[in-house]
């Protein structure tokens, strides 16, 4: 509007080089796309306040005080049905955050491995990690999850003939029941001890880096801190006189009770996701590892390193540069991923969002949250990712 | 206010983009476009279930029949909408359903802050436990420590904390969105216990591999008053899914069958039934309902009456053999009671 005024009076001259201006021209096309995109919001926003009003539904946050009343399978922190719907929610997020961060750790692992494996010179390796990328890069992720989940249900036996395995763990259709750890007193002393072996293997790692880069002697590290960060636990938890025991799980009418219990939902969700994102993050490894000239390579070898040192030390250090960028969006996925967790039961964000929505009826406020907490973890994800990035970033000295 | 509209900006989902805004005048609605849209179960056999012709069948099925044949005097003009116990109220409140007719309770929450309204209860249900005979269970008081299937979002799954709560006992739910996820779950093991009404535990058994496995649990643990429900403010279209409820009713009250039905219009001087069946000269009844006056007539001629309802999806001619119990009229020992058609 405001342009079309002062454009009134000008002669038509002026109006084609005005229409030639690069500059105006990509300002108007901005202003417009402003323009549709405030209309489009606001048209969403105005019809679904009318109809919100229309359908004489309560709407607000004010529910998420309120006593869930519901009871969740599998809960991370203490929850019961006289919790609010606020902590049900967070129930939810915390078992996302479980499956997403166990699943990344394991999907990273192994794609690493596998992408590694594929440019063996093993055929057998080469062709055996082909095939799994091939075969789980083109299962929908779904399909992946009811195969595990139904596979779990099928094979293992009912709770009444659980499989017995070693140290008092029990495996049956209804998860792993293991020992579940009793800490007594003074067992805090143990992780202080495992926070400072941890310090003093960071630096004892710095100070060999610094002597070899000083004097090329080399010094056996990694050997080191896992005497320190083992060792001194261990040793502080045998002077302190062994402060733990265990809960053993043992046979009730129905299920075992007592112990700890990984279900079959959270097993076959952690799996499916860690091998399905696994195959992805393997071709992405394989083309980071290919993309590092092999001149490199070459150089390497020339000045007598020895091929697990190339790879570790001048190879992959080089293809991190390249895999990094699309391995955050693969941990993107395997978070998102982690919503089709309701098809098999799991207590995640969606499912108990879903429950939540169906009994107090607030569809907009729950799908509102359950998108606010995608995109926060999303982009803390990324912002991490990228955080690492810049330091492996290639440095120009 | 400033919520919904933050909470607006940022969910456009769901009712948002629903250009088919929830319409005051839905009978006016239904008439224009021809049929009646109708929310259901996506599959609960005797309730409302495809055949294997992919027609809908059901108890709540002919309930959704029996509008559209007040309405239309023709049972087919209708539509089904399968829903999910979560998908359920939103589809009716954003109008995508004009009505659900999906063994949905009736509870105080549901009729206010969810904006619906319920009136007849078709069907007088309540909460029941399926086990393993195996189990050698024998009440639902030695339950303590079992694994329970249940479905989410239902009112079944309050009731089932509340209960093992009242009665401290300790159970693990484990919770599906789906019905069908349910059934295969508790097939396959995975659980000790299936809750849900006692109707639909009758109808799952029969899906079972060995339904002669099983057992159910003689607790009830609570009211489930099932009935069709309509987005609230909307009176006229309330008056006709009620009053399609009362009057299969009122014509077993009065006999009237699916077979007897023309002769008695034909022949009755009852003058209560003539005005039921729109025989009787100058009645507004009909039309005061914004529908014709010989709409409880249309209904039974299409379906029959309550009875025959009952017995042919989910009573003693379907598989599923259910005692009419409190669902019985009222003459007959049970609640179900019509007001006067007059």
């Amino acid at each position: 509007m405001a342009i079309q005024s002062t454009n009134a009076p000008v002669s038509s001259w002026n109006m084609r080089s005005l229409i030639y201006d690069p500059k105006f021209r990509s300002y108007f096309f901005q202003a417009i796309t402003i323009l549709l995109l405030v209309a489009i919001v606001w048209w969403i926003a105005d019809n679904t306040i009318e109809n919100l009003q229309r359908s004489n539904t309560a709407s607000g946050f004010q529910f998420l005080s309120s006593r869930a009343g519901f009871d969740i399978g599998q809960s991370l922190i203490g929850y019961s049905s006289d919790a609010t719907y606020g902590r049900a929610l967070l129930v939810g997020l915390l078992n996302t955050l479980l499956v997403a961060v166990t699943g990344i750790i394991t999907a990273t692992i192994i794609g690493f491995v596998v992408g590694i494996g594929r440019l063996s010179h093993n055929w057998l390796i080469a062709k055996l990690c082909t095939v799994y990328v091939e075969v789980f890069r083109n299962i929908p992720p779904l399909l992946v999850i009811f195969f595990w989940y139904s596979g779990v249900l099928a094979v293992l036996p009912q709770p009444r003939e659980s499989l017995a395995l070693p140290f008092s763990m029990f495996l049956n259709n209804r998860g792993l029941a293991f020992p579940k750890p009793i800490f007594g007193d003074g067992f805090w002393l143990v992780s202080v001890a495992l926070l400072i072996g941890i310090v003093a293997a960071m630096f004892v790692t710095r100070w060999a880096h610094q002597r070899q880069d000083r004097t090329g002697q080399q010094f056996p590290s990694i050997w080191a801190s896992i005497a320190l960060i083992l060792g001194l636990p261990a040793l502080t938890f045998l002077a302190i006189g062994s402060p733990l025991t265990f809960d053993y799980p043992v046979a009730g009418r129905f299920n075992l009770t007592g112990g700890s219990v990984i279900g079959p939902e959270f097993a076959s969700l952690y799996l499916a996701l860690s091998f399905y994102t696994a195959a992805f993050i393997a071709e992405i490894v394989r083309a980071g590892i290919l993309g590092v000239s092999k001149g490199q390579t070459e150089a390497s070898a020339a000045l007598g390193l020895k091929p697990a040192k190339i790879t570790r030390l001048v190879v992959v250090p080089q293809a991190m540069r390249i895999i990094i960028p699309p391995l955050t969006s693969q941990y993107l996925n395997l978070t998102k991923n982690s919503s089709l967790a309701i098809a098999i039961g799991f207590a995640d964000l969606v499912a108990v969002g879903g429950t939540i929505l169906n009994q107090t009826g607030q569809a907009i406020e729950v799908v509102a949250i359950w998108m606010i907490v995608y995109l926060s973890l999303s982009i803390l994800t990324s912002i991490f990712m990228n955080w690492f990035n810049a330091r492996m970033a290639l440095v120009e000295r | 206010m400033k919520k919904t509209l933050l909470s607006a900006i940022i969910g456009t989902a769901a009712i948002g983009l629903g250009a088919t805004a929830a319409s005051a005048a839905t009978l006016d609605d239904v008439k224009a476009k021809g049929f009646v849209q109708c929310g259901v179960n996506t599959g609960l056999a005797g309730f409302a279930a495809p055949d294997s012709a992919g027609n809908w069948t059901g108890f709540d099925v002919d309930y959704c029949r029996a509008i559209a044949a007040a309405i239309f005097a023709d049972p087919t003009k209708v539509k089904f909408t399968p829903t999910t116990a979560k998908e359920r109220f939103p589809a009716l409140q954003s109008g995508e359903v004009d009505v659900l007719a999906r063994n949905t309770t009736w509870t105080l929450n549901r009729d206010t802050a969810l904006g619906l309204d319920f009136r007849p209860i078709n069907y007088y249900d309540g909460q029941g436990f399926m086990v393993r005979k195996s189990l050698n269970v024998a009440s639902a008081l030695e339950l303590s420590g079992a694994a329970v299937c249940v479905q989410a979002g239902t009112t079944t799954e309050l009731n089932l904390a509340d209960y093992f709560k009242a009665n401290n006992l300790q159970y693990n739910p484990v919770v599906f969105e789906k019905l069908e996820e349910v059934n295969a779950a508790y097939d396959a093991g995975r659980c000790d216990v299936y809750t849900t009404d006692a109707s639909g535990l009758y109808s799952l058994r029969l899906t079972l591999k060995n339904p002669d496995e099983h057992m159910i649990l003689p607790e009830i643990i609570s009211k489930e008053p099932l009935g069709p429900a309509v987005r609230q403010g909307d009176d006229q279209w309330f008056d006709v899914v009620s009053w399609t409820h009362f009057a299969l009713i009122q014509a077993e009250e009065f006999g009237i069958t699916q077979a007897n039905v023309d002769e008695i219009k034909a022949s009755t001087t009852n003058p209560d039934v003539k005005r039921f069946l729109g025989a009787e000269a100058d009645s507004k009844l009909g039309t005061d309902l914004g529908l014709s006056n010989d709409w409880a007539y249309n209904i039974i001629k299409a379906l029959g009456n309550y009875g025959e309802v009952f017995d042919r999806n989910i009573g003693e001619g379907s598989p599923l053999k259910i005692q009419r119990g409190l669902n019985a009229l009222w003459t007959k020992g049970g609640i179900q009671y019509a007001p006067p058609v007059r």
